[in-house]
């Protein structure tokens, strides 16, 4: 927000740190310091750390009901249509609308929509694909894939001020705190 | 590589204990670090060149597709005649290669759903290559009821329900449409559920690659994964929510293919036990399939570490689990001929056991039912050349189980005058050969450029992924 001095446009300010535990007090930490443009990097999954950032609840299972629904009535109004209206057959004098036998075609449509939902969809609640981001502008972050942890404070953070901020992540004892330039 | 960080306590403490050898209960060796396990999962990819072991069984598979390629051009000038399908046994190699296939899949999808949900660790490890396993096999089995449409060119109109200018549509009372709905959505979510447990580890490999191209290709697959808290929340509600729809998914797509038959009026095929027992078999073959492939693959690739005593012992249980299941079905098969009191079933039971093919019956027996009742032992369980023939003989069992069921009872069918024999021509052989040469081929090509191993899920299993609690800090 307020950035004048630096040549680069800063993103903000990311705190390298060596393990899950001393990740997880820090990004406690920065939360209850006030900062709410934050985020954490990790190689792998930290379930303390929804709390840690007080994480809200995704709204992914809500979007896969949806997908499981519209599959399921789109599987059965298919074969409902196709067996009737479309192409009405008649097959050992059995009913046009069996619907016990329209089951398992629709029991697949279900789980087929339920589960692009949840791929697609949390693909795009993710925010990718996007192959860039400032962060990987920090040559160390390429270890946030293998055995190292960060923490990030974004400058559009209301209370983050340049000095102020590195200063606060120096007091996190982090392996070290660099730029990320924008 | 600049991936050995600084230890941490309870890693000091790990690699003090563990020198000795490590425990059977281990899902991972002692010692290991987030960055051991990184450079050893990735070392079999990012190494210049290739080993020449895998070259060697990759070029030998190669040839082997090639051979395959062959055969189904062959049957595509000639036509299906090539093959040993008849009247009455219209239905030959290409279904019970279509069932041993499908089958081998399940364990992949078992493996990464169901024991996802009971939280078993051990899954951890060989979870990647078991899911690669369950899309090659689809991959493999699907070749086969297109092949037998003969005019696979024509297929699409047959199987998917699309709008055609003939305005056909197909019929929905037929299990064999079920079958199309069943293993399309199987082999689609397999693929997704495969690959969302990739991301996460292309963005390693990405940030592991030294050049330029390799980075960017792994970069575009990694969809620019950075492993922020976000991500890793939603993602790991969606494999939750994956497992959750692939466990009825892979319970139902074994179900369903035992419909094909069970819902004819067959002696033989129309049974009710055909679903568990289709769906047990299925997961029976396919731990056979995982230890057949584990066992050389840990060997090659030095993974002793990763994939355990632990997990061969553990496969080895559910085979003789499933095995159990699998040959109680075939117990009450004869039991129900006798039971039923249908002269048909009682002439079918006969007639598989001591008919024409009383051979492929005894030998299904033999290799699906009192073999494995040697991993009883632990001795067994641990001797890994007696467990990977094992392993072979289920695979075979299974396969036997598949001609015993669809050849014997469509030879012998209610009218005399409509029997008939069957044999595989060479042609079929070629072809079921072939697929096993698509399915190693392809495997080489997973194990050359995916990494092998769920490495960020291994890393949550070592000790130094524990938090601690803030005060010990």
């Amino acid at each position: 927000m307020h950035q004048e001095d630096t040549a680069p446009k800063l993103f903000g300010l990311l705190a390298e740190f060596d393990s899950a535990t001393a990740i997880v007090s820090a990004a406690r930490k920065t939360r209850e310091a006030g900062y709410t443009k934050i985020d954490a990097y990790t190689p792998f999954p930290i379930h303390e750390m929804d709390d840690a950032l007080k994480l809200k609840r995704t709204r992914l299972p809500w979007l896969v009901l949806g997908g499981g629904i519209t599959g399921m009535l789109g599987g059965f109004a298919l074969q409902y249509w196709a067996s009737t209206i479309a192409y009405p057959l008649n097959i050992g004098g059995r009913p046009l609308a069996s619907w016990p036998a329209f089951i398992v075609p629709a029991y697949e449509t279900t789980i087929l929509l339920s589960a692009l939902t949840a791929v697609f969809g949390m693909i795009a609640l993710c925010g990718l694909p996007r192959p860039y981001h400032p962060v990987f502008n920090v040559p160390q972050f390429s270890n946030a894939s293998g055995d190292r942890f960060f923490l990030s404070i974004e400058t559009t953070d209301p209370k983050f001020d340049p000095a102020a901020t590195r200063a606060f992540l120096d007091g996190l004892n982090p392996l070290g705190v660099s730029d990320i330039a924008s | 590589m600049a991936d050995r960080h600084a230890p941490t306590d309870s890693h000091d403490t790990a690699h003090a204990a563990g020198m000795a050898r490590p425990p059977v209960s281990d899902v991972v060796g002692p010692g290991h670090s987030f960055g051991s396990i990184t450079s050893k999962i990735t070392s079999a990819i990012l190494t210049k060149g290739f080993r020449p072991g895998w070259l060697v069984g990759f070029l030998l598979a190669f040839g082997v597709v090639q051979m395959f390629l062959f055969a189904l051009t062959a049957v595509l000038v000639k036509g299906v005649g090539l093959w040993g399908i008849n009247i009455p046994v219209g239905w030959g190699f290409d279904i019970i290669n279509f069932v041993w296939w499908i089958g081998i899949g399940h364990a992949g999808t078992l493996i990464s759903a169901i024991l996802l949900l009971f939280r078993q660790k051990w899954r951890m490890s060989i979870s990647r290559f078991a899911e690669a396993m369950t899309i090659f096999a689809v991959m493999c089995a699907a070749v086969f009821p297109v092949f037998h449409t003969g005019r696979p060119w024509l297929a699409a109109y047959w199987l998917f329900p699309y709008p055609n200018t003939m305005g056909l549509w197909p019929n929905f009372k037929s299990p064999l449409i079920w079958d199309v709905f069943a293993v399309s959505t199987y082999a689609t979510v397999s693929v997704l559920f495969w690959y969302v447990g990739l991301i996460p580890d292309l963005a390693t490999m990405r940030d592991r690659a030294q050049k330029l191209w390799i980075k960017r290709i792994y970069g575009i697959v990694a969809l620019g994964w950075r492993g922020s808290a976000k991500h890793w929340q939603r993602y790991e509600i969606a494999s939750l929510l994956l497992a959750g729809l692939s466990t009825p998914l892979v319970l139902s797509v074994h179900t369903v293919v035992s419909f094909d038959f069970a819902v004819s009026l067959l002696p033989g095929w129309h049974a009710t036990v055909f679903p568990p027992y289709f769906v047990a078999g299925a997961i029976y073959s396919g731990f056979a399939m995982v230890l057949t492939l584990a066992i050389p693959i840990r060997a090659y690739f030095g993974m002793e570490d990763f994939i355990t005593m632990r997990h061969i012992q553990n496969m080895a249980k559910v085979m003789l689990a499933t095995g159990l299941i699998v040959f109680y079905g075939y117990a009450v098969e004869a039991f129900m001929a006798w039971y039923s009191a249908s002269s048909w079933e009682g002439f079918m039971i006969a007639n598989r056991m001591f008919g024409n093919y009383w051979y492929m019956y005894w030998a299904l027996i033999l290799c699906n039912g009192i073999i494995p009742q040697l991993l009883w032992f632990k001795k067994v369980r641990m001797n890994i050349p007696l467990l990977f023939a094992i392993s072979i003989v289920v695979n075979i069992g299974m396969w036997l189980e598949r001609y015993v069921i669809i050849v014997t009872s469509l030879s012998r069918d209610f009218l005399p005058s409509s029997w008939g024999m069957y044999a595989g021509t060479m042609w079929d052989w070629m072809t079921y050969i072939g697929t096993m040469g698509l399915f190693v081929w392809l495997l080489f090509l997973f194990l050359r450029f995916v990494p092998m191993i769920s490495m960020f899920e291994m890393r949550t299993i070592i000790p130094p992924a524990k938090v601690k609690p803030e005060d010990a800090h």
